[in-house]
């Protein structure tokens, strides 16, 4: 069957030129970027031009800022663990918005088991993050804040440059989780004012197993994982050499092709948002419409009186990869974190679906899907017993109300993990 | 692709994709609707009851994959039962003849158990059950 990915943010293909310049150093030139021997100094250039790919990519003012992680997550990890145990003596609270990814948020909470205190800044129905409320959770004890480039939900994007002038400001150290935006998104970490960013390789066509924290001079760090000098010391263990040449590919043709990319993928979600309004009633996007507010890769979408793994099952069957927010799709049985912290209603964050475009899907796609999600929502109605009472207007559409039958609108906070998926 | 791998078994996606039962009765002898939308699963569970005995049944499911298979499989097996004999319906009887839920779906099965018993319950009240006989001397 004819395969479908609109899970983008979940991950991307390796790209063939990617591929490609991994493959020698597997077998062939296997050597160990520390030894001194030749093999050795051929896979410490590859690095190095590896990170010198990625500094271009975010615009870094030099490649001794590139350090290699595992992943995304654990470059959320360093960031955030290695700036606070650095700083400590200096003051011990941290700055966080609610709606950060769980790398972010668990990474908070670990630390603050060992006496550190964080402000969770709240957002606006949209998701957003308003820098006034970053600025007002500001301390003198405040030793870092972290807001996220892109919401990985809900698309929305944060006002980083705001938020990165008035820690600049105060001079304190800034870290934005890129990982949901880099690849879709113009990244230059000079602009933001960002003193640690992280990426996430596989996100726009790089390998797994290799993320990016970028960090300057002015962010502290010490490592968090204790080992050989590897990475300047901030972090040891011999490094991923056939991913980390990936990332450097994936990061050069991101770079390249980003205008390309995103007017493609624009174009697209304009067809699939436009086509979920005429062809789905009772139907919500969270975050912001499509425009200069959202990624131009993914929507959030709500479908009233059905739930959303039920929709997933579904799509997957008939060939279509997507994302749910709601409590059944995720592990831990919570609707998505971000889904409460947006205030959505409870019954429509279970009906959540994650729709997020790529570089290969086509107009075909999104019709393929629009003609397959129109009959996936019918048949799932017909089995729910919610859609019957809206029927029989025992109960309203928290969506389009109609004035009349009780509506079961509750938000969703206080029913919310932070263990979802992504 | 060649192999199809699925979240669920064979005989949970069967009844995902192809519920039994589906819909409801219009003069159902019992009603019993379980769940909350805000906790992902509502089941409603309408049974034909003719002496004593269960003579339909059929349900309808806001929920994920588990929950629509979970109900479907448990008005399958309800059919036939005595009101007695489904007083003592247990989700392991579910669990079974699905051949096995993932750990964090049991509370799908749950939920069909309790379905069934809150309709035994409406069909118990609305009519009330003659005075059990004396117990026998011995």
């Amino acid at each position: 069957m004819r395969r479908i990915n609109l899970d983008h943010l979940a991950t991307t293909p390796v790209l063939p030129e990617v591929w490609a310049a991994m493959q020698p150093f597997f077998s062939e030139a296997y050597g160990n970027p520390s030894s001194l021997h030749q093999e050795g100094l051929r896979a410490k250039d590859a690095l190095a031009k590896a990170r010198q790919q990625i500094a271009t990519f975010i615009h870094a003012a030099s490649p001794a800022e590139i350090f290699f992680t595992s992943g995304g997550t654990e470059a959320a990890n360093l960031a955030i663990k290695g700036v606070a145990y650095a700083s400590q003596r200096r003051g011990r609270h941290l700055v966080v918005s609610a709606v950060e990814h769980p790398a972010v948020l668990h990474s908070v909470e670990f630390i603050e088991q060992q006496g550190f205190t964080c402000t969770r800044v709240k957002v606006n129905a949209e998701g957003w993050v308003d820098p006034a409320d970053v600025e007002a959770a500001l301390t003198d004890q405040t030793i870092l804040v972290a807001v996220q480039h892109v919401n990985h939900d809900l698309g929305t994007i944060q006002p980083v440059q705001e938020i990165g002038r008035l820690t600049a400001a105060r001079g304190v150290p800034f870290f934005v989780d890129a990982t949901a935006s880099g690849g879709w998104i113009e990244i230059d970490v000079q602009a933001i004012g960002a003193n640690l960013l992280s990426l996430a390789p596989h996100r726009f066509y790089g390998p797994k197993g290799v993320g990016v924290l970028y960090r300057n001079r002015k962010a502290r760090l010490v490592p968090i994982q204790h080992g050989g000098a590897q990475e300047e010391g901030r972090r040891a263990g011999t490094e991923n050499v056939p991913a980390i040449v990936g990332a450097g590919v994936a990061a050069e043709l991101a770079g390249r092709a980003l205008p390309e990319r995103i007017a493609h993928t624009a174009q697209l979600q304009r067809r699939l948002w436009e086509g979920l309004q005429a062809r789905v009633p009772y139907l919500r996007l969270s975050g912001p419409a499509p425009g200069l507010g959202r990624i131009a890769t993914s929507l959030n979408v709500s479908t009233e009186f059905i739930e959303g793994e039920g929709q997933l099952l579904l799509c997957d069957l008939n060939g279509i990869a997507v994302a749910s927010g709601s409590s059944c799709v995720s592990k831990s049985l919570k609707i998505s974190h971000v889904l409460a912290a947006i205030g959505l209603d409870q019954a429509l964050a279970q009906g959540n679906l994650i729709l997020s475009l790529g570089r290969e899907n086509t107009a075909e796609d999104v019709d393929y899907f629009l003609d397959t999600f129109v009959k996936i929502v019918a048949k799932l109605r017909a089995m729910s017993p919610m859609w019957d009472e809206f029927q029989r207007g025992a109960i309203d559409s928290v969506v389009a109300p109609r004035g009349s039958g009780q509506t079961s609108a509750a938000p969703a906070a206080g029913m919310a993990g932070t263990s979802h998926a992504h | 692709m060649s192999d199809i791998y699925t979240l669920y078994n064979e005989t949970v996606m069967d009844h995902f994709m192809n519920p039994r039962n589906l819909g409801d009765l219009a003069d159902a002898d019992g009603v019993g609707e379980v769940g909350a939308a805000a906790c992902g699963d509502i089941m409603k569970i309408s049974l034909k009851i003719k002496d004593g005995r269960i003579e339909d049944a059929r349900f309808k499911t806001f929920g994920c994959g588990s929950a629509i298979a979970s109900s479907s499989m448990a008005t399958e097996l309800i059919k036939g039962r005595s009101v007695q004999e489904a007083l003592h319906f247990s989700n392991q009887d579910v669990i079974q003849a699905l051949g096995g839920l993932p750990p964090v779906k049991i509370h799908c099965s749950v939920l069909a158990e309790e379905a069934i018993k809150a309709a035994l319950d409406d069909y118990l009240k609305r009519h009330p059950a003659p005075a059990a006989p004396a117990a026998q001397p011995t």
